[in-house]
């Protein structure tokens, strides 16, 4: 099982005993702490000498079960490079009429928008919190009424009403002035407010609000069949199609006890490639937008157009939507779509080659990138911040390595070069992103290499098996996206989670964007490239 | 600043010529499911967003497609109802009324046909008078209304040099207040309700609302819950529906052309 140094050292903070079995995957462990005060101890050995990092938090609503509880699992990860791929899980059990747990967040600092979301959905209080504000459900919330316990019907709308104005953090003092910004912005983008409070253009402190786009999707998922709530998952954010439609996949597949086949592993891992490179390579170009740089503006435009159009070849839809599916993939790669594939991709290199070398050699635009937004290793390291904003900063972690999934869980997979920065400023995170571009194309090559004639999808009919936990982890674009779905006991959604990467990086912005002035926020913003629609869900 | 000229120069000219030259979508494009009258069409429940439904009435079954609600998976054209229904590659899908969205076919009866939605005279009336004002040049506002940012980048996506919509006198803008009309995504959320009303409302008459894709138009894959209304035209009145999950961007042009009555709605049409 777990090394036994942890295994001592948590027996020893729970005082006797420890309760641990193996689950919800053969690698991973899950610890049930009989006292719900033992948990900081617990977390506190986690993440200090056994260097692991917070990945999700689940609560759960199971108070219709015998154990008439509700449930809260604070789900695990190593930290280090090339760390084994394992799960540690420490679960409670909180009593529905007094719905308490200790706080983690002035610890560890990863956990402060999980305990925030659980208070607003579960009713579940994180005692000691430092920020007594809602999170996801916004003004006018009914009282008392949490949208995720089951007995709570979530079919019906709630009627807007007025209510107070929301209390932002704001500094004060001499000269200190207010931003508001959003939610509904200036240019074609996501919502969310933004209120800056400022000395001239310095930005002293940034408060972020978000779940804007809140929909309620895990809730609407729940009681659905597993492989009917597919089709809410690939939507649940538009450029993160192929990854969270993936990791949907392999939390069923778990849970089923299917394996995909290599032919459509390899298709899926090509998918999840395709994926990250039309939004690096688009990325690229909206931050020269926010440099003013309107050659790399529409360079980087012309170039993801060109692989949205190639997406559009491959799966009939330019996100790739319909292309992975419970249990396989729903189309083939054959020999002619490889062809203009490896053309297009040819051709996009020569672009990314030939948009670096403008942005590196025209001096205006390295000006505005260079020690602008920074972000500090160490606050990536405590936020748990993921993908390219973590790389840009240091952090040498990729889910592909740390998790494998898709092609990477083959036998003797390719080797993958995870590209790292250390500045942590705007440019880092460009040089990352360009180097993960080209890194993209390789893998798509290596993947296309070793494709062998195979059937493309395993039979997967439902119901699935009933109470069982499937989790997985996937690289997507933006990061380290973790998936959590139970089913009950006749095989449906009990519960789906997903922890996006934004999830964990959005509070990283608003660090970056301190360092900068008011005017290169959308620089800032743009180099972090984060969702909203995954992070509000 | 040479090299960006010389590069300009040998990328040429990349702007496409729709609508002016129709747009044939890839092999694999999943446009709008035809359904086979006659033939053994599926439950209801193979779709995912509730897109097709049935009824029943003097012994046939009548099934339905709301191409509004459609997110064109695929799902109803697989075995063992490949030969009923196939994915069409008809995009250009946009529609004035909701209920021209709505096809009907008949099950077991090939030869009764559906009836067809009466043209609402004032939608008509309201229509030429947008034409008139607002014909050669729209400035469109764009308002997320909790879409999952796949219908947004497509939006982005008209401004790029392969679109280009400001070639046809469209262009989107930072204020309501400069704005003819709003094309709005997402379905609605709870938290963007009054946003939304506020921002429609900023918007100066006559204006124009357009919902892209399922969400806007339907409610999509969302649907009405406890944090989303489940469709635009449940909390705003909406002028053109246009479907798709997300629209390609040529769709989205259609739609807005549409809107602008420089070319013709899509009508439901009998089988
Ligand atoms: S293609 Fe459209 S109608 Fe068919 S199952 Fe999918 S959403 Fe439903």
């Amino acid at each position: 099982m777990a090394d036994p140094a942890l295994m001592d050292a948590l027996r020893e903070c729970v005082g006797g005993s420890l309760d641990a079995e193996v689950g919800p995957r053969p690698s991973d462990l899950t610890l049930r702490l009989a006292r719900t005060g033992d948990l900081p101890a617990a977390a506190a050995v986690l993440v200090g000498a056994h260097s692991m990092a917070l990945a999700t938090v689940v609560a759960t609503d199971e108070t219709a079960t015998p154990e008439g509880d509700l449930k809260v699992r604070y789900v695990f990860e190593p930290a280090a490079a090339g760390a084994p791929d394992r799960f540690v899980t420490l679960l409670i059990s909180v009593d529905a009429a007094h719905p308490e747990v200790p706080s983690l967040t002035t610890a560890i600092a990863a956990a402060n928008w999980h305990e925030r979301e659980m208070r607003d959905l579960f009713g579940i209080v994180p005692v000691g919190h430092p920020d007594p504000r809602s999170l996801v459900v916004h003004d006018g919330w009914p009282q008392g009424v949490f949208p995720l316990r089951k007995a709570f019907d979530g079919s019906r709308r709630v009627p807007v009403e007025d209510a107070p104005e929301f209390p932002h953090l704001a500094a004060e003092g001499e000269g200190v002035f207010e931003i508001p910004v959003g939610p509904i912005h200036a240019g074609i983008i996501e919502p969310g407010h933004f209120r800056f409070s400022s000395v001239g253009e310095t930005v002293l402190h940034l408060d972020a609000r978000l779940f804007y786009t809140h929909r309620g999707l895990e809730k609407r998922m729940e009681g659905l069949s597993p492989l009917d709530a597919f089709y809410i998952a690939e939507r649940i954010c538009g450029v993160c199609s192929v990854a969270h439609g993936l990791g949907y996949c392999e939390a069923i597949e778990q849970i089923a006890g299917v394996n995909a086949p290599s032919r459509a592993r390899l298709i899926r891992s090509i998918a999840l490639e395709l994926e990250r490179l039309y939004n690096h390579v688009g990325d690229l170009g909206n931050i020269c937008a926010g440099a003013s740089f309107h050659y790399g503006t529409a360079t980087g435009a012309r170039l993801k157009e060109r692989l949205q159009q190639m997406n559009e070849r491959i799966a009939g839809n330019r996100f790739l939507r319909g292309l992975v599916i419970p249990g396989g993939v729903r189309l083939d790669l054959p020999q002619e779509l490889l062809g203009v594939l490896a053309a297009a991709l040819k051709d996009t290199l020569a672009g990314i080659d030939g948009l670096m070398g403008r942005i590196e050699a025209n001096p205006s635009v390295v000006d505005r990138l260079d020690d602008t937004g920074v972000l500090r290793h160490q606050a990536a390291v405590d936020l748990a911040v993921t993908g390219v904003a973590a790389r840009a900063s240091g952090v040498d972690r990729d889910a592909r390595r740390e998790h494998p999934h898709g092609a990477f869980a083959l036998p003797g997979p390719p080797e993958l070069h995870v590209a790292t920065g250390s500045e942590g400023d705007v440019m880092a995170r460009v040089k990352v992103r360009a180097l993960e571009a080209r890194e993209s194309i390789r893998l798509i090559g290596e993947f296309i290499r070793r494709l062998e004639p195979g059937p493309l999808r395993v039979a997967l009919a439902g119901p699935l098996p009933g109470a069982r936990i499937g989790i997985s982890a996937i690289e997507s674009a933006r990061g380290e996206a973790v998936h959590w779905l139970r089913t009950d006991a006749l095989g449906r959604v009990e519960r789906y989670h997903l922890r996006s990467p934004s999830y964990h990086n959005w509070p990283a912005v608003a660090l970056a964007a301190e360092t900068a002035i008011v005017p290169d926020f959308p620089l800032v913003n743009k180099s972090f490239e984060l969702c909203y629609s995954c992070t509000d869900r | 600043m040479l090299r960006i000229l010389i590069n300009a120069l040998r990328t040429g000219v990349v702007t496409t010529g729709y609508p002016a030259q129709p747009s044939v979508p890839p092999e694999r494009f999943r446009g709008a499911p035809v359904f086979r009258s006659g033939s053994h069409l599926p439950s209801p429940a193979v779709c995912p967003t509730g897109a097709i439904s049935e009824q029943f009435d003097a012994g046939h079954r009548h099934v339905a497609l709301d191409l509004a609600r459609c997110v064109f998976c695929g799902r109803c054209a697989e075995d063992p109802w490949a030969g009923a229904i196939t994915m069409g590659r008809e995009f250009e899908l946009a529609a004035r009324l909701r209920d021209d969205l709505r096809i009907e076919v008949v099950d077991d009866n090939a030869a009764v046909s559906a009836t067809r939605a009466a043209p609402d005279l004032q939608a008509e009336r309201a229509s030429s008078e947008i034409q008139r004002v607002l014909g050669r040049s729209l400035h469109l506002r764009h308002l997320d209304a909790g879409s999952c940012n796949a219908c947004d980048w497509e939006l982005t996506a008209l401004l790029n040099p392969v679109y280009d919509v400001r070639r046809l006198g469209i262009d989107f803008v930072a204020s309501p207040r400069h704005a003819d009309g709003v094309v709005v995504t997402g379905p609605v959320t709870r938290n963007l309700e009054t946003a939304a009303r506020r921002t429609v409302e900023a918007i100066p008459e006559p204006r124009l609302v357009i919902a892209v894709g399922a969400c806007a138009a339907s409610g999509g894959i969302v649907g009405e819950g406890y944090a989303s209304a489940g469709g635009v035209d449940k909390v705003l009145p909406v002028d053109v529906y246009i479907p798709g999950c997300p629209p390609r961007p040529e769709a989205i042009i259609f739609g807005i052309l549409v809107a602008l009555g420089r070319l013709d709605a899509r009508r439901a049409t009998p089988m």
